[in-house]
């Protein structure tokens, strides 16, 4: 995860640059203390993740309501009963999707977990009043059971191998070093239940950022820089009410691109590349989120360094996937 | 928070989680709130296996509910005891911790429950 010399730098501004060389080295290399790397990786992610999440939360949130088509077929397919959690669950948009499982949220921004709780109060008085009109939501159970807290996802609050299933989309590619994001998906492994004997154990869905992306316009491809500073162009009040661009038809690829707008394309020239068609003004502040770009195959890497086993993997709309298990059994347990 | 998603939690302390006092976590000072949800018996049945009773019935115990009995009802038995249902949709789905603590058994830390949120982001000296 070296920075590249010869290719043109996508960071925005040689400070980022420099700082995020820094902090690969000081990840990499052994000499700087690892309490210290450590504690420096902490910080450059408050600063380039969880700030930026707390500023940009409404508008955020406004441009991310459509659930990913197989992230949705995922929790559908969960069997009535399942416990679900979802860490960095951001809006929420996945909590109401099945109505017959427990969905517990979690997300490191306080900002968009009050977003989430929200959401959920809604869903949960809309059922019910569908329920009480007989309108047809009695059948499929009034109560969606749903909750969100604020946490870590490298110190999470889950009971240990309490959950059927736990989701994870578009979170881990926010961690600034490789050993933090496989630490994130140990994590995980945590929360799922452990396999027995005739019975597989829980498993973890993960999505990240593609250093793929050939076909979109932001222009990453094979080969390029994995470490990035991507801008976010917060947007004035009313071009916020403006829909998302892309969100408009309908087919399982709108989801995908309806994620991905108010992001804009990193260029080497400009600090703020404005969304394509909208002039930015200048009063529109922009912050800067880190990405580290997943390469092909390097997903399946961190999950076993992990400790788990790949059920399956595999690459949608500029994402690579992974749904994983714990590489232990019940009665390997201490 | 629901009461039942606190079955699911324990301290958010690495060193914590070997213990068994670190769940479930225990309410302090705890204001509660009822919200009108309504019963969906299947979600109940299935969710039951899934419960740790032994840790719903400390929990019930402490928030002032009436005592749970030893053993949680079979599946048949939840179904066919209207009381029961709606005794646990109750204290499961319908009461929430709304302002309080939750306090780790095991090391002492307690996580600030705000409006309904609870929040583990530890200290530093905690991590």
């Amino acid at each position: 995860m070296a920075i590249s010399s010869t290719a043109p730098s996508a960071l925005p501004s040689s400070s980022a640059a420099d700082a995020v060389a820094k902090l690969t080295a000081a990840g990499a290399e052994t000499e700087t203390e690892p309490a210290a790397a450590e504690a420096e990786a902490e910080a450059y992610e408050r600063t380039h993740v969880h700030c930026v999440y707390e500023a940009i939360a409404p508008h955020f949130s406004a441009t991310r309501y459509k659930p990913w088509p197989a992230v949705g077929s995922f929790l559908r397919a969960q069997p009535p009963g399942a416990v679900g959690f979802d860490v960095g669950c951001g809006n929420g948009k996945y909590l109401g999707v099945n109505p017959e499982i427990l969905m517990v949220g979690s997300d490191r921004s306080a900002s968009l977990v009050a977003l989430a709780r929200s959401r959920c109060k809604e869903l949960q008085n809309r059922q019910a009043g569908a329920a009480a009109a007989g309108t047809g939501g009695e059948a499929r159970g009034a109560a969606v059971a749903t909750d969100v807290l604020v946490a870590d996802g490298l110190s999470l609050p889950f009971r240990e191998h309490s959950a059927d299933f736990v989701i994870c989309v578009a979170v881990i590619h926010h961690m600034s070093t490789r050993a933090r994001r496989q630490d994130a998906i140990r994590q995980l492994l945590r929360c799922v239940k452990l396999g027995e004997a005739g019975r597989t154990g829980g498993q973890a869905l993960v999505y990240v950022w593609a250093l793929e992306q050939g076909t979109s316009r932001r222009g990453w491809d094979e080969g390029g820089e994995q470490d990035l500073l991507v801008p976010w162009v917060l947007k004035s009040q009313q071009k916020q009410q403006k829909p998302p661009k892309g969100v408009k038809g309908e087919g399982t690829g709108e989801a995908s691109a309806a994620d991905k707008s108010g992001e804009a394309p990193p260029t080497p020239a400009t600090a703020a590349a404005p969304e394509p068609g909208v002039a930015p003004s200048h009063t529109d502040p922009v912050f800067q989120r880190y990405y580290h770009l997943y390469r092909k195959g390097e997903l399946e890497q961190d999950v076993l360094a992990a400790g788990g086993v790949v059920v399956s993997s595999g690459y949608e709309r500029d994402n690579w996937w992974v749904v994983a298990a714990n590489g232990l059994v019940a009665h390997e347990r201490r | 928070m629901k009461v039942l998603t606190l079955n699911f939690l324990s301290c958010a302390v690495k060193s914590c989680k070997s213990s068994s006092d670190s769940f479930p976590l225990h309410p302090k000072d705890a204001e509660l709130v009822s919200d009108d949800v309504e019963l969906n018996q299947q979600l109940l049945v299935n969710l039951l296996p899934r419960i740790d009773w032994n840790a719903l019935r400390t929990t019930s115990t402490e928030l002032g509910f009436p005592q749970l009995p030893e053993q949680p009802p079979t599946a048949e038995e939840l179904q066919a005891d209207a009381k029961m249902l709606k005794d646990l949709h109750t204290l499961l789905m319908e009461t929430q911790i709304n302002e309080g603590k939750l306090v780790c058994g095991h090391c002492g830390h307690e996580y600030a429950v705000r409006e309904g949120i609870a929040n583990f982001l530890l200290p530093s000296h905690l991590v």
